[in-house]
């Protein structure tokens, strides 16, 4: 059934009682042409572009838990693509295009919102800084401006301008925002099953049978399936896929917080953040206040929060803005993201033949999911990195050709 | 919150009096230039990133300065087994 307003208005008519199941729960069949580990927002987007753009239908996913219950619900649901190099632009600005026509593409409302994304500069060297990422910017092709105090001032009226972190502007990029980021999993997963895609929850990947350095089998808590190629998509565990598969990765497993203060009125209209406290702040449609910081820096698996990062986020996020601290926080939550020694994306061919990856992209998995998928989806369908992809393989780790950004952009790990 | 008793000073140290150090026994080649690139880029950059006990190291910044050697689980956090830099772990 397609979503569109005539429906909802006989649905709501007839008591909201006709709606169909939006995807299958089938049994796994016992071969497919290629099988997906990892059901978030990646591997979710791997399947639909592996059946929509690369024409292969039979194929299955499997998802150890429920659909988007790992980083894809955990995160603080923001995008953006002001990244600096080129590489790393082409990448994440292709991830935010895919995105501002994806509710149309896949008829599921992603509620993307372009509300501005604003990086504040506390200081001299930060304005330096952000007129050297302009520049690149313009170079790349993506927007991002800078933009003084007073209009920060304007744009955020409850933000403290004068703290112990004086604002002296912001670097703006106005087609970042926020998406529901459930409906990027449910709406990928309901166009992904239309295709013919087996969609499998609470299928769990417990081995691989190998021959000749390819995967000829995947042992899972729900039977063993054959098939001719594997892609994994499963971010802070990505490690534990490829122990399974025979081969390591330079990438470690940490936990990631963010929390979320009960619903106040309309308060803050974009997303911001503060290079001084690494703390980064959005008001969700309901009204609740989502706030970010830095990781744990220590190998975690631990998909729970703590108490220090509690501390440090909500002080910061108080001093960013005083009105907050009145309120009351309501929840808070944890995803293990998976960090490369350059904060870039691994992406394409491991050591095993025909097993394909998508992972490494760290704090900001969720502003990639589009991309990713995409790029993971042509690997699986043609053996080969698609061209935006082949500067981030895992190759490059061992040819010295690192993609920086945890330096260039300025990513706080 | 991740507690660790410093083998050196004997105090209790929470993790914001700590420094984490990563992967602990990992020795770095002698003559970089003799070896292949692969154990080379295996050194720096490849890292086992276990779910369950990892061997790591940590510093006791905030106390006596020195680095020691800590048994954990990743999942739980449970601090199993610590030791002396000089010494090697048995979990």
């Amino acid at each position: 059934m397609n979503y569109n307003v005539f429906n909802l208005l006989w649905q709501g008519l007839s008591g909201h009682k006709g709606w169909q199941q939006a995807w299958r729960s089938p049994e796994p069949k016992p071969r497919y042409d290629a099988v997906i580990i990892g059901g978030g927002g990646h591997g979710l987007a791997t399947a639909y572009y592996l059946a929509r753009e690369y024409g292969m239908t039979n194929i299955a996913l499997l998802e150890k838990g429920w659909l988007g219950g790992g980083n894809t619900g955990r995160n603080t649901t923001n995008v953006r693509s002001d990244y600096m190099f080129p590489e790393s632009a082409a990448i994440y600005d292709m991830a935010l295009r895919l995105y501002e026509t994806l509710g149309k593409d896949l008829n599921y409302n992603i509620m993307l919102s372009q509300r501005g994304w604003l990086t504040l500069i506390e200081d001299q060297h930060q304005m330096e800084g952000a007129r050297h990422k302009a520049n690149w910017l313009q170079c790349n092709g993506v927007d991002g401006e800078i933009i003084g105090a007073a209009q920060v001032a304007q744009m955020m009226p409850g933000l403290q301008m004068k703290g112990r972190y004086p604002v002296r502007g912001a670097f703006l990029q106005k087609r970042g925002g926020t998406i529901r980021h459930d409906a990027v999993a449910w709406g990928y997963a309901r166009a992904a099953d239309r295709l013919g895609v087996d969609i499998i929850q609470n299928c769990e990947v417990q081995g691989f049978e190998q021959e000749n350095g390819r995967i000829t089998a995947i042992n899972t808590s729900r039977g063993r399936i054959e098939t001719d190629r594997v892609g994994v998509a499963v971010a802070g565990h990505s490690g534990v896929i490829a122990e399974k598969a025979g081969f390591r990765l330079p990438i470690t497993s940490h936990c990631l917080q963010a929390m979320v203060s009960e619903p106040v009125r309309p308060f803050l209209d974009h997303v911001v953040i503060s290079p001084g406290t690494g703390v980064y702040i959005n008001q969700t449609q309901k009204g609740e206040m989502v706030m970010g910081g830095v990781l744990d820096l220590y190998h975690s698996y631990g998909q729970r929060g703590n108490f220090p990062t509690i501390e440090k986020v909500i002080t910061s996020a108080v001093e960013m803005f005083p009105a907050f601290s009145q309120m009351r926080l309501m929840r808070h939550w944890a995803g293990i993201v998976d960090i490369s020694p350059d904060s870039s994306p691994i992406l394409g061919q491991t050591p095993v033949e025909n097993m394909y990856i998508n992972c490494g992209w760290g704090t900001g998995g969720f502003k990639a999911i589009p991309a990713g998928g995409y790029m993971l989806a042509h690997s699986i369908a043609t053996g080969r990195p698609h061209e935006l992809a082949a500067p981030f393989g895992l190759n490059r780790f061992r040819d010295n050709r690192l993609v920086d950004e945890g330096a260039a952009a300025g990513i706080a790990h | 919150m991740i507690v660790i008793n410093c083998p050196y000073c004997g105090q209790d140290r929470h993790e914001e009096e700590l420094t984490y150090g990563g992967e602990a026994e990992i020795i770095r080649p002698v003559d970089p230039t003799t070896v292949s690139d692969e154990t080379w880029t295996d050194y720096l950059y490849f890292r086992n990133n276990p779910k369950g006990i990892h061997h790591e190291q940590w510093c006791c910044s905030a106390g006596c300065g020195q680095w020691f050697k800590v048994a954990r689980d990743t999942v739980s956090h449970a601090v199993l087994e610590v030791v002396t830099f000089d010494k090697r772990l048995s979990a």
